[in-house]
Parts: structure tokens; sequence; C-alpha cells
């Protein structure tokens, strides 16, 4: 317990010490929050669809959480090319409790930037159904750090060197923050964006998180959470697995 | 009474990659207390051997024991009975040199109470005390090794590995180094199990010497023994007599490759 506990601590120290990757990393989100906000809203409005704020907002909190938490895992190539993966690789314990410790600093971390990005949000105009809503919230941000942070130790504990880096970010992020209904709705979309979608686990984050603040949901929030804790097992279990394999 | 088990016991070790026999037939015995130095050219077996003792690679055939403990089948007690400093740098540096010591310490189960102590009292011994808020990525090449000795230390080894560990280090650096080594020996008895290029540094502080080549010893002894048996004058004479003066090439693998882009990485900072 100790040892995930000072391996969490150790990403989440990282995370305050340096402000300026954390107000980096706001960059994009806080663009798609001004630029597609403002610039699609009045369109969205005229299709009958209301705010458009209110609708993307808690799809960009999501894919903010999703950069996050897939950088803090595939962070371990980092750890590997400086030497400090080494030194937790070789200490008498089970690597699962060195996985855990990781994993779960990066989905804080990734936490963290969520919640940012909801206050940001906040000032651009977004208003939530109530302060309420805010614990359930919170819990749906962190199923979607955990399921992505997982995600990010699977790649980064099968990934050998950075140069796979853009290949992951082109052909497996990207695609699951477009195919996720973060920015458009599910409704009425051709018949392969249908499957695609429903198959992106972070459909269920958007859709969940979307649903607590705005009331606004297409699966509803039980299958969400299911769909969320179901995948995020699978993941951790694959996470735990592939890092069980990495050569020192 | 029965004698105690030495330090380190290897008989008949045999490693093979493929049809490659990088370790041949290989034996020794490292006594309680000693600095035993490994020498060998390179893609001699040393670091084979090494990763083999430090419980890293199961060998394909022979035994190992470490502190009369089998690495491949008691991995966990062994871990915990030695320190490793590696070739290359494995310190977090955006953390600073007292984190990095707490880290090591949970890792290997050491107490709070003793954590704290035993940090202060190596930090103070490797000459890093005053400078243990500061972030590593702060430090100088010799002061990032000797943290990673003391880090090594922290949870009161058996046996001490030191894998290359004054490799591009300025001689005073190199000498300082190696005046805290010799320290730690006398007053805690560490065994000392090293590799090194550098054969003045051999001579001066290894108790005894093996030399290894394609994957056998060829000689083993105190430098002095080695020096007389090839009639040399320096230990680097007797090495060049004992593996000869051609060229060893490495196959470059992907490990090395990114070992060289950290490397160059870190000269960038």
């Amino acid at each position: 317990m100790s040892v995930i506990y000072i391996l969490w601590l150790r990403e989440v120290k990282k995370y305050f010490r340096s402000p300026a990757q954390m107000v980096g990393t706001l960059g994009s989100p806080i663009m798609y929050l001004g630029v597609l906000g403002f610039g699609l809203g009045s369109i969205f409005q005229r299709a009958g669809e209301g705010s458009y704020m209110q609708f993307m907002a808690p799809g960009i909190m999501c894919m903010t959480i999703l950069f996050t938490s897939t950088f803090s895992g595939m962070a371990l190539l980092w750890d590997r090319q400086f030497g400090f993966l080494k030194e937790t690789l070789v200490a008498p314990v089970p690597r699962v409790t060195v996985m855990i410790g990781r994993t779960v600093g990066g989905a804080t971390v990734a936490l963290c930037q969520g919640l940012l990005i909801f206050l940001v949000s906040l000032i651009a105009g977004f208003r939530p159904a109530g302060l309420f809503v805010v614990p359930l919230a919170v819990l749906f941000m962190a199923l979607v750090a955990l399921v992505f942070s997982a995600m990010g130790t699977i790649i980064g504990s099968s990934l050998k060197e950075m140069q796979g880096f853009q290949l992951i970010m082109n052909f497996l992020v990207m695609p699951i923050f477009f195919l996720s209904g973060a920015l458009y709705p599910l409704r009425n979309l051709p018949g392969p964006l249908v499957v695609l979608t429903h198959l992106d686990p972070l459909t269920y984050g958007v859709d969940g998180l979307r649903g607590v603040l705005t009331g606004a949901t297409h699966f509803g929030l039980v299958l969400d959470v299911l769909a969320l804790v179901g995948i995020a097992i699978a993941l951790f279990a694959l996470g735990a697995w592939r890092f069980s394999k990495i050569e020192v | 009474m029965p004698e105690p088990s030495p330090a380190i016991r290897v008989e008949h070790l045999v490693r093979q990659f493929g049809d490659v026999k990088a370790v041949d037939d290989v034996s020794f015995e490292v006594r309680r207390g000693e600095i035993f130095a490994f020498l060998g050219p390179n893609g001699a077996g040393k670091t084979t051997t090494i990763r083999m003792l430090t419980t890293l690679l199961p060998p394909t055939s022979g035994t190992l024991q470490l502190d009369g403990l089998d690495p491949v089948t008691q991995r966990d007690e062994v871990r915990r009975r030695i320190g490793v400093v590696f070739q290359d740098p494995s310190l977090d540096q955006d953390l600073t040199a007292w984190e990095n010591m707490e880290i090591h310490g949970v890792l290997y189960g050491v107490p709070k109470a003793e954590r704290r102590a035993r940090t202060e009292q190596l930090l103070a011994l490797f000459e890093l005390a005053d400078r243990r808020k500061d972030k590593v990525k702060n430090f100088s090449g010799g002061m990032r090794r000797r943290l990673e000795i003391a880090r090594g230390l922290l949870h009161t080894p058996r046996v001490l590995f030191l894998d290359e560990p004054t490799l591009g280090l300025d001689p005073q650096s190199r000498n300082q180094m190696w005046s805290h080594v010799q320290q730690l020996n006398a007053s805690d008895g560490v065994t000392v199990f090293l590799t090194t290029h550098y054969m003045d540094e051999a001579d001066r502080v290894a108790d005894r010497i093996a030399v290894i080549d394609h994957g056998r010893i060829v000689a083993i002894g105190s430098p002095a023994e080695l020096k007389q048996r090839t009639g040399t004058e320096s230990l680097e004479a007797a090495f060049l007599a004992l593996t000869g003066t051609a060229i060893r090439e490495e196959s470059v693998g992907a490990t090395d490759r990114m070992r060289q882009a950290g490397r160059m990485w870190r000269r960038d900072r």
C-alpha cells in the first residue's frame, strides 16, 4: 500500500511543481471552448439543438482528461529513457503495485486538469444544472481518467521508443476524441459512425458527464457508469499484464 | 562449525542468447566484506553476469548464490540484500535528492524512522546533505553518481553492485567517489562488486580481481598476483596481456540506441 501511495504521490508532486505544463495543456481545450463554442454556437442554436456551449463543455472536459491521462501513461517511455523506471522495476515489490501507483497517479493529475477546465467553462458561460451535481460529475471524470491512464500504461509498456508517439496520437487518441460525441449529438448519425461511436469508451464518459451536468443523456447514466467501470477493469488488467512484461 | 556462505558464489554459470554463449562456464566466489572487481573488454560477459546476479536475467544453466540465496527462486529476498548502481542513471531528475531516497526506502520496505535516519547519515557521508532539497536535474554528474550510490545503500544491502559507476566522471569526482565507497566498505563491511574500464581504479580499490573474456574467466587474484603472473608492471598491462589488444565491436540494439538518446537529452538540458 505504501508503495502505491509513494508512486502516486510522485506523479501528483510532479504535476503541481510544473505550472508551465499545467497551463500549457490547458491551451487547446480553451481554444475549443472559445473558438468552437462561440463559432458554431449560432448554427447549433438555429438547428434547434439549444446552446452549443452547454452541449460541448462536458465533451471538452473529457477531452482534457483523455489527453492528460494518456500522456501520463506514456510518460513511462520518458521514465524508461531517463532510467527511473528501472529503479522501480528492480525493487522487491510486486510489479502490479508499481503499475497501480503510477496509473492512479496519472489519473489523479488528469482529473485535476478536468476540474480546471470545468472552472474555465464556467467563466465561458457554461451553466451546470446545480451545485449538487458536482460530486457525480467528479465521479464520471475520475472514471474517464482511470480508463485512459490505464490505456496510456498499456501503450507505454508496449512501445520501446518515443517514435511511436505521433502514431498513437493521430491514429488512436484523436479518433477517440472525434468519435466520442464530444462535439456533435449521437442522434441520426450514418451507420458506420454509429458503430464506431458506440465502440469508443470516451463516448460513455462524455454522455455520462453531459447527463450529470446538463441532464441530457443518450444512453442513460446507469449504462454509462457500467460501461466505464467495465472498460476500466479490463484495461487495468491488460495494463498490469503488459507492465509485468517490461524487460529491464 | 560450518563456514558462513560467501557473499557471492557462482558455479559453472552459463547464459546463452540463441547460439551465442555470452557467459560460458564461469565459476568464482566473492568473500564477505571484500571489494571485488570484475574486469573485461566490452562484450566479454560482465553485464550479463551482473544481470544474472541481480535477478534481472535467469541463467541458462549453472548455479548462483547470493548471501546463500538463489536469485531465481528467491528473487525478492535477494533484491532486498543487494544494492545496485546501474551503468545508466536511474534517478528521478524532477525530484529532490531527499525524495529520491524516500521513494527508494519505501520500495525496499525500510521503516520510516530508520529511513529518515539512514538517509541523513548517507547524504552526509556522500557530501550531499546541504543539497538534499535540490532537484537532481541541478546536480553535477559526480553528485548524481554519489546520490545513486547513497540510494543503493539505503536499505543496508549485504552486497553493493557498481556497474561502471565512474563512467564520464572527472578524476576528482572519481577519486572522491571511491574514497566514500572504501570508507563504507570498512565501516559497514558491505561487500562491493564492481566493474570498470579504468584499471587504475581497480588497482587502487579492489582486494581481488576477476578478468573475464569471451564469456570465460581468464584470471582471478589480487592486483599484485595478476601483475606477477603476467610479468607486468601495471594492471593495465596485465589486463592487455590477458585479454589481447584487439578492439571489440558490440552490436547495437534498441536499448543502446535509447540509452544514447537519453544521454543526448541529458547533455542538452
